[in-house]
């Protein structure tokens, strides 16, 4: 880690965009699997981020926060998980059956279980 | 009926071909250059998408052949071909001299030799090993690394010598996804703490109940679908390969260590099916595959009147194509033999 005062004078180290697939932890993921396991029938069609409203209003792409979610990329998913309005758009145009509406209920639920994220 | 063939190849398409004309009351020869009649079909388990036994169409095939009309020459190589006026005239190391008014040319494909994707590892690291290394696994019932231990993590690499122009072959080989799904489900099946995760380009399940199965896979099975294609694989200090792959959903770069790794090795023309190509002067398309002359209604004629394409030496094609490939072939001989060639 770089200290924390040499920011300030320009030097910085990016974080590696690589995803370390066992150094992530999937518990989230696991959580969403045992109780929605229609979680598992996505294929990243997209069609839930092309009508969602919080998607086309700003930066929130359900279909990437659920591939992150399975990847154990958690980092940024708590704060995006926030935006979602719970209107089920999404669930309304998925092809494969998924509850995508309750994906996002549970996942909240697994964050606020979570003693890393929980508020 | 009268009127004698040839057939080129004991395969599926061949093994059809050959009973069908033999029912219809033709003679028949039918040439097999390896000691069992069957082809690839001899290599498999489970068939996809039902996962019914390999045997069970191995022997519907072999009681079509077991036929008075047909003559079973397995073990032959054929040395020369020729043919004169409207016959043809073959000499192999078996028999002398075989005569015969058509021929169907069943030669059928090779698999892809993955070790021509030097970045794969196949033929480097033990524990790489190919779709039908797998499938060979499954029927002996032991699937198991190199040292003896049972995989845990199992990756499956599809598009291993197909949708590749650096390898020369541009197409689809159409069925190692599918293949992939079944053999992912049947891992699962046998290893039930096994985690597997497939590596895939787009996943092309464009037969009946495919898709049925993809998602059988993915909701019973729970296997993992990551779309990116494997860039390289590498072996840690501790044996694990080091698969990395982009996940292209996320957009991001993805390193994931494998115990077993299995390439999914596409169909390309026979080495059988060009030395028959270059007896006879068959014309091959830009895939390397027999061009057949017309795509739509003619695919079993070739460029030359008597010689018939049967199966997977004109594309590849899963086992019911296959049959009704070689179904219609036969319709083809019995038409040209009866009207054409009067």
């Amino acid at each position: 880690m770089i200290g924390n005062n040499m920011d300030k004078f320009g030097y910085s180290i990016s974080k590696g965009r690589q995803i370390n697939y066992e150094a992530n932890d999937r518990k989230i993921a696991e959580y969403i699997y045992e109780n929605e396991p229609s979680f598992r029938l996505c294929i990243e069609c997209g069609g839930c981020s092309a009508t969602c409203t919080t998607g086309n209003l700003t930066k929130f792409s359900l279909r990437e926060l659920f591939v992150l979610i399975k990847r154990g990329e958690n980092d940024q998913i708590w704060q995006n998980l926030k935006k979602c309005m719970l209107c089920g758009k999404c669930t309304l145009v998925c092809p494969r059956g998924v509850n995508t509406r309750n994906i996002v209920v549970l996942a909240r639920q697994a964050f606020q279980k979570s003693n890393d994220y929980a508020i | 009926m009268n009127g004698n063939v040839i057939v080129i190849g004991a395969g599926i398409a061949g093994m059809e071909a050959a009973g069908q004309l033999a029912k219809a009351g033709y003679l028949v020869t039918l040439l097999e250059k390896e000691e069992e009649a069957g082809g690839h079909l001899n290599n498999w388990y489970h068939l996809f998408p039902d996962r019914r036994n390999g045997d069970e169409v191995i022997k519907y095939l072999k009681d079509q052949i077991d036929n008075d009309n047909i003559t079973f020459l397995n073990g032959t190589r054929i040395d020369n071909l020729e043919k004169s006026k409207k016959e043809f005239i073959i000499k192999t190391n078996r028999a002398k001299e075989i005569c015969a008014d058509a021929i169907v040319v069943a030669t059928g494909f090779d698999l892809f030799r993955s070790e021509r994707k030097e970045e794969y590892g196949y033929g480097i690291y033990d524990n790489v090993i190919t779709s039908v290394d797998l499938e060979k696994m499954f029927r002996e019932g032991d699937i198991s690394l190199i040292n003896g231990n049972v995989p845990n993590t199992i990756g499956m690499v599809h598009c291993v010598g197909s949708r590749d122009e650096k390898v020369g072959n541009p197409y689809c080989s159409k069925l190692c996804c599918v293949t992939a799904v079944k053999q992912a489900i049947e891992i699962r099946e046998n290893i039930p703490e096994s985690k597997v995760f497939c590596f895939y380009m787009d996943m092309r399940m464009g037969g009946a109940l495919y898709e049925e199965l993809y998602m059988e896979a993915q909701e019973k099975y729970g296997i993992n679908f990551i779309r990116g294609k494997v860039s390289e694989v590498g072996e840690s200090f501790n044996h694990k390969l080091i698969v990395k792959v982009e996940d292209t959903l996320a957009g991001r770069p993805l390193k994931m260590e494998i115990d077993l790794l299995v390439l999914m090795a596409g169909m390309e023309i026979s080495e059988g099916s060009k030395k028959t190509g270059k007896l006879l002067g068959l014309k091959t398309g830009e895939n390397r595959f027999f061009q057949s002359r017309d795509n739509h209604y003619g695919s079993n004629l070739s460029n030359i009147d008597g010689v018939f394409y049967a199966g997977t030496c004109t594309s590849p094609m899963n086992i019911s194509e296959t049959i009704s490939h070689a179904r219609a072939a036969v319709l083809e001989v019995m038409d040209y033999l009866k009207n054409d060639r009067k």
